[in-house]
């Protein structure tokens, strides 16, 4: 009893104190200062990007393709490892549903940010084409959130009815609201065997889904003539890039709830130290297309495309790039090797830089692409020749992930960060419960 | 007697409305006749015509035999997305010819009210390796017959035709610029900021929504947050005149024409397009990416102008002139 009431305590969503306070309306600031640059966007049109007509997408394609990957991070962690036994995952799984929830919904709105006409939004409906790959994103994104809110939903609901009655004295507002969700949640046994199997076959739905999400994505530019773009092995090192991309995310976000909400019995070393065998192994498959994509291509390099290597290898990308293969890739994966690698702290900075890595991987793969076409460039104002993002563009991209920060902040204040119901059944405390009611 | 009195004036008018009945029969057959007769005569004074087959013999037809058919170069009334029925625009540009004289540009410029910074069509400054000859190219759409952006757009706003062209409906594209992306040719270009068009657009718009039979026209105003290209001048084509840059080039570089009647014309010489493919060597951009443009051109040899003729107008920045 007193061990099970422990963990309700322990587990339940806590007030933030004023460190979280401070996070919070910082976000919400950026946020507001975003909206105010996308309005303007609106007004004066896409004139206020860098983008032009050689560099037709930017930050906004590249932010929205780095918010589809960690996106991914769902589908790993908690099917995968589900569907191996890996029963490790319980006290991960809710913060990897929250990321895939948040990262797939801010995915569907930043491509609308890149639209020049969001005003003309129904008519991807309307005027559907199928065989056009943003058709295909119009169909698995809403599919992705659906399957996404579904995968972080059905598991949550028996938490929802422990809430209920734990609030139902601090706070009756929560406490109905709570007890809402739960669908009336009891525990009795046919509950449970529906559960389990809607968790299972949700389970089972999200890896193709998400497989087919990563791969769209990689098919908007892989179905182009583009040097750099036209490749086959876009759709395996999308997947593989994302994989890298999710499980950084969800290092990141685990530390800093971890020790926010003071969760260190729960998510151990052991987790960390789990955690970082997965992301050895997401860097050194990512690291393997990698060498497919840039270095195979210099034995049989066409002009085009070893202008384009010599861009990305000793160019104007060099930095950028080799920062994200040995920074992002490299580097990690020889760091994570090692067990004093895999403690809570290093963890937390490596999956800090490969995030980083991952969203500037993705401006990589967008911008010098365009600025290398088979024409070349000429009867064009200079700046034309270049690109790097303006103010406005800035701007709106950094309110787009602070507004996924606060998706995951709301959802984690809100919601039990670790499964209490879960992890209650895995020790067993709930028999002692019955046993001593009884 | 009374009795008699009525029945002879009925007689009368009886045989009145008979004799007048035959003879409107037989006055209508006879001008039938007559005109029939006419129009032999008519047909046996004209004799014989001299016409040309589709391999180019001129042969020798009696005018009798000749019958007027609908006439394909009236384009009055056709589907804007289906296109003239029956077509099939070319384009074959003379790379020996081009000076970079940049009058096929401005002409596209004025009559597309074209405002943004970067042209519809270019000339582009090329040399493919430093051994090989500097030329000058210009470049329009290549109204591909296999166009990778069509493929692309998730709303059907740019479309192909049946004659040829590749269009962009600017009331309906969404702006996501996929079909820039997917162009290997660069040849589209964006509306990035409100086009500005003027009193241009004004009248334009006027003019626009007056005549519906007509969406092809110059320059249906350019659209904020829409794709934008060359058009191969439709609204010209439908009138029976040739594209702007055609008419306008100094040199004749520009050939345009029907490929269903094999011929192009650059407005001075009218030549059969098959047979000055093969002369000259005719080529098209790109041919290896399967994209079959409708655009060829002819190498640059035989060079009438000197390609440093050209340098003089050359302008690495600004391609656009603004209308004032």
């Amino acid at each position: 009893m007193k061990n099970y009431d422990k963990l309700i305590s322990d587990l339940v969503p806590k007030k933030f104190g004023k460190l979280g306070v401070i996070w919070t309306s910082s976000l919400l600031v950026i946020i507001i200062i975003g909206i105010v640059a996308y309005i303007d966007q609106l007004i004066k049109g896409q004139v206020v990007t860098n983008m032009r007509d050689y560099a037709l997408w930017g930050i906004y394609i590249s932010n929205f393709v780095f918010f589809v990957a960690t996106s991914f991070v769902g589908s790993v962690t908690v099917a995968i490892l589900r569907l191996t036994h890996n029963e490790w995952r319980t006290p991960i799984v809710r913060i990897a549903e929250i990321i895939t929830l948040a990262a797939i919904v801010m995915a569907g709105i930043t491509i609308m940010i890149d639209m020049a006409r969001p005003d003309r939004l129904l008519n991807l409906f309307i005027h559907a084409r199928l065989q056009s790959p943003i058709t295909w994103d119009v169909i698995i994104i809403p599919t992705s959130i659906a399957i996404s809110f579904l995968l972080l939903y059905f598991p949550l609901i028996p938490d929802l009815a422990i809430l209920k009655d734990h609030f139902k004295d601090e706070s009756p507002f929560l406490s109905k609201w709570y007890g809402k969700l739960s669908l009336n949640w009891t525990g009795s046994k046919a509950q449970k065997a529906i559960q389990t199997k809607s968790i299972q076959i949700i389970a089972l739905m999200i890896i193709p889904i998400s497989l087919i999400l990563q791969t769209v994505d990689a098919w908007l530019f892989s179905t182009t003539y583009r040097i750099g773009w036209d490749s086959t092995n876009m759709g395996a090192y999308f997947i593989s890039g994302a994989f890298v991309a999710g499980i950084g995310a969800l290092i990141t976000v685990i530390y800093v709830v971890r020790r926010v909400y003071k969760l260190e019995n729960y998510i151990t070393e052991f987790h960390f130290d789990k955690l970082g065998k997965l992301l050895v192994l997401a860097c050194l498959t990512y690291l393997y297309f990698n060498i497919n994509e840039y270095l195979i291509p210099v034995f049989t390099a066409k002009k085009g495309e070893l202008e384009h290597l010599d861009v990305l290898f000793t160019g104007h990308y060099a930095f950028l790039f080799w920062f994200v293969i040995i920074g992002g890739l490299i580097i990690p994966s020889i760091v994570l090797l090692f067990k004093k690698g895999r403690k809570p702290l290093p963890m937390f900075i490596i999956g800090l830089v490969v995030v980083i890595a991952s969203w500037w991987k993705r401006y990589l793969i967008v911008t010098p692409t365009l600025l290398h076409p088979f024409m070349p460039i000429q009867g064009v104002p200079e700046s034309w020749h270049h690109y790097f993002p303006s103010i406005h563009e800035w701007l709106i991209t950094l309110a787009t992930l602070a507004m996924a920060l606060l998706i995951i902040t709301m959802l984690v204040r809100y919601l039990p960060v670790i499964p209490i119901q879960k992890t209650a059944d895995e020790q067993e405390l709930l028999k002692n419960v019955k046993n001593t009611k009884s | 007697m009374k009795n008699n009195k009525t029945n002879s004036r009925r007689k009368f008018l009886d045989n009145g409305l008979k004799i007048s009945l035959v003879t409107a029969i037989s006055g209508l057959g006879l001008s039938k006749l007559a005109s029939k007769l006419n129009a032999q005569t008519e047909n046996n004074s004209s004799g014989k015509m001299e016409l040309m087959t589709t391999d180019g013999t001129i042969i020798q037809v009696d005018s009798s035999e000749v019958m007027e058919m609908d006439n394909s170069k009236k384009h009055e009334d056709y589907n804007i997305r289906e296109g003239m029925p029956n077509r099939k625009f070319v384009m074959v540009i003379d790379l020996a010819k081009c000076k970079n004289a940049l009058k096929c540009q401005t002409a596209c410029n004025k009559h597309h009210y074209i405002t943004g910074d970067n042209a519809w069509l270019k000339i582009y400054k090329m040399q493919e390796s430093l051994d090989t000859a500097p030329y000058w190219m210009p470049t329009t759409c290549m109204h591909c017959d296999h166009p990778a952006c069509v493929t692309v757009c998730p709303v059907d706003a740019t479309f192909k035709r049946k004659d040829g062209l590749v269009l962009i409906d600017n009331e309906r594209c969404i702006g996501c610029r996929f079909c820039m992306a997917a162009c290997p040719y660069s040849t589209r270009v964006f509306n990035w900021s409100e086009p500005n068009q003027g009193e241009i657009t004004m009248n334009m718009e006027m003019e626009h929504k007056t005549s519906n039979k007509s969406v092809e026209h110059a320059g249906l105003p350019s659209i904020k947050g829409t794709v934008d290209k060359c058009d191969f001048c439709p609204h010209a084509i439908k009138e029976n005149e040739l594209p702007h840059c055609v008419s306008a080039c100094p040199n004749g570089v520009f050939y345009f024409g029907d490929k269903y009647e094999d011929t192009v014309t650059n407005g001075d010489e009218t030549l059969r397009f098959s047979k000055l493919l093969k002369d000259k060597a005719g080529y098209r951009i790109m041919e290896g990416l399967g994209t079959e443009p409708s655009v060829y051109y002819l190498p640059p040899t035989d060079r009438l102008v000197n390609f440093e003729d050209g340098l003089k107008d050359y302008n690495e920045f600004q391609s656009v002139e603004k209308p004032e």
